[in-house]
């Protein structure tokens, strides 16, 4: 493929279309109700979409620029995927991250690139959910869709998540608000517990909110799953470890008891807090434990649009949700070791393909430090840190607006993408399709 | 003279919307921007809307603007700041074996400039 691709390879269409039943992916909520207004190159209108939504479909127009670059100076696609296949072949220890704004269709081909040149594979899953998906290999997985929660769930606990500000219509579409089958009522029929430690913009929905001491969400639940077998507890020290009176939780444990479909929401601050996956261990197990009772579950509140996807498409190409080694041609599961925070920080890494994330922005100094250093290629539909420090950028059209595709909703259900407008830029499947067949040829070579 | 806190880096939709934005433009940037302090705290340490301060922990020091938070969001020796560049400041390299660094419940000391 030798076509140059750039903003004046389409005109700008005044066309007006309206696409119905639009998949925003955002976030991990995946709302696939969007109805768009489609004028031309811009989107003028997301009917039912949250401020979120709105913000994701109205400012997605056709960036300008070059869609390639090498070393800051526009390039054709084919000098740049030449390029950036080199520094990946060239590489010792490459690292493929990112994935979790971008479809399956082009995960698959990152992955596969990742096996061509022994890479570590990793998701941005690893600084998000990472310490979940450890704790469920540990302690396993009670679930559900967010279907069952919406036509079940009469008791819907938020715990270090904030879906007012991340996931807003997590309330309205899914979890507090639906009249269900079980739940004729909606609203009324389920009781909201939120447990944080900041007073959120969320804590406004809840029934019953409660402000655990910070850091303390271990031992806040090992409280609760004491309750759950009727250990006796010590009154003083319950409330000295988690700022909550013993005589709460009790009454909480009774609440969830009696509850028939009892949801946990558990978000970054269960993950990101001291303890991490313990913490989501703890979550998990209690959540087992209260099934002796009724029936319960829990669900990560996922945040980027297609993480759900990554973790899927990660796991049924090599076994593994994210932190995958494939250095020895067969693949490797070590978080702390293959994950990027720790291969960057740690300056091992000598080159990279970063997918759809911002690690320059959002990574601790060491590991943008060394990321500065090594030769990395980028893929994005918007300008970034990283996009800017990469020595082969790709500006890419826009999943879900521009593309079609497949992503996971993060309860694990398939969603079909409808774009609304084609772009001049080139897709992050187009780009990964041809790079890992320039990998693949330089790679064969060294077997023949 | 500094005290300590514990600052809690979080997701806000303003910073969400400033992503679509663009993240060089005016409403991400002011929002990654900005250190959230209980209004108790900022009484008590002398600070007004828009008072630059000094963060500091063992892995880095950032200076930020402060604004009051909302009514009792945050309690008394709790901040907020964010996601994005300065939050990444403060965050130490160290997973422990997780592959996710302590990005949450942070103790930093907080000095008026």
């Amino acid at each position: 493929m030798t076509t140059q691709h750039s903003t004046s390879d389409t005109e700008h269409s005044t066309e007006l279309k309206i696409v119905q039943d639009a998949t925003c992916t955002f976030c991990g909520c995946v709302c696939d109700d969007i109805d768009l207004k489609v004028e031309g190159h811009t989107i003028t209108e997301a009917k039912r979409a949250c401020v979120l939504g709105k913000a994701w479909f109205l400012n997605h127009e056709i960036e300008e620029g070059a869609s390639c670059q090498i070393d800051g100076q526009p390039a054709s696609f084919d000098e740049a995927v030449q390029r950036a296949a080199e520094i990946l072949c060239n590489a010792r220890y490459p690292q493929v991250y990112g994935l979790s704004d971008s479809p399956c269709e082009a995960q698959r081909k990152a992955v596969a690139i990742g096996d061509w040149i022994g890479a570590n594979v990793d998701t941005t899953t690893s600084v998000c959910h990472g310490p979940s998906g450890m704790a469920f290999q540990g302690v396993g997985e009670v679930t559900c869709t967010l279907g069952e929660v919406a036509n079940r769930g009469d008791m819907i606990i938020f715990w270090g998540s904030n879906p007012a500000e991340s996931h807003p219509r997590h309330f309205t579409k899914y979890s507090l608000m639906p009249k269900g089958l079980f739940v004729p009522k909606g609203r009324k029929d389920r009781t909201c517990v939120i447990v944080d430690v900041r007073k959120t913009k969320s804590a406004k929905a809840a029934d019953i909110f409660l402000q655990i001491k910070p850091r303390k969400d271990f031992e806040a639940l090992w409280t609760l799953r004491a309750l759950a077998r009727d250990l006796p507890l010590d009154a003083q020290q319950v409330e000295r470890e988690t700022g909550i009176p013993l005589a709460t939780w009790q009454d909480l444990m009774q609440r969830m008891k009696a509850a028939k479909f009892g949801v946990i929401f558990f978000g970054m601050g269960v993950t990101m807090t001291r303890g991490k996956h313990a913490n989501s261990e703890a979550l998990l197990a209690l959540t087992r434990d209260m099934n002796a009772h009724t029936r319960f579950v829990a669900k990560p509140n996922r945040g980027h649009g297609n993480v759900t996807g990554a973790d899927n498409v990660v796991s049924w190409r090599t076994g593994y949700p994210f932190g995958v080694n494939l250095s020895r041609g067969y693949p490797r599961f070590n978080p702390g070791e293959y994950t990027t925070a720790d291969t960057l920080a740690r300056g091992e890494a000598d080159a990279a393909l970063i997918v759809a994330s911002d690690p320059m922005a959002n990574f601790s100094q060491a590991a943008r430090e060394h990321l500065a250093r090594i030769p990395f290629v980028a893929l994005d539909p918007k300008d970034t840190p990283t996009t800017r420090a990469a020595a082969v950028s790709f500006k890419v059209a826009t999943y879900g607006i521009n593309t079609g595709g497949t992503v996971y909703r993060m309860d694990d259900v398939p969603i079909p993408l409808r774009p609304a407008f084609p772009s001049p830029h080139p897709s992050d499947y187009e780009v990964l399709n041809e790079l890992e067949k320039r990998v693949r040829k330089i790679k064969a070579a060294d077997y023949e | 003279m500094s005290e300590t806190f514990i600052l809690i880096p979080g997701r806000t939709s303003k910073q969400g919307c400033g992503i679509s934005e663009g993240k060089f433009e005016e409403n991400y940037q002011k929002e990654i921007n900005t250190l959230l302090v209980a209004p108790d705290d900022m009484e008590r340490l002398g600070l007004s809307d828009g008072d630059k301060v000094r963060v500091t922990n063992e892995t880095g020091q950032i200076e930020v603007a402060v604004t009051p938070a909302k009514k009792d969001e945050l309690p008394s020796g709790m901040l907020f700041i964010a996601y994005g560049d300065l939050s990444s400041r403060l965050m130490g390299a160290d997973t422990h074996g997780s592959g996710m660094p302590t990005s949450k419940g942070l103790d930093v000391q907080l000095e008026k400039i």
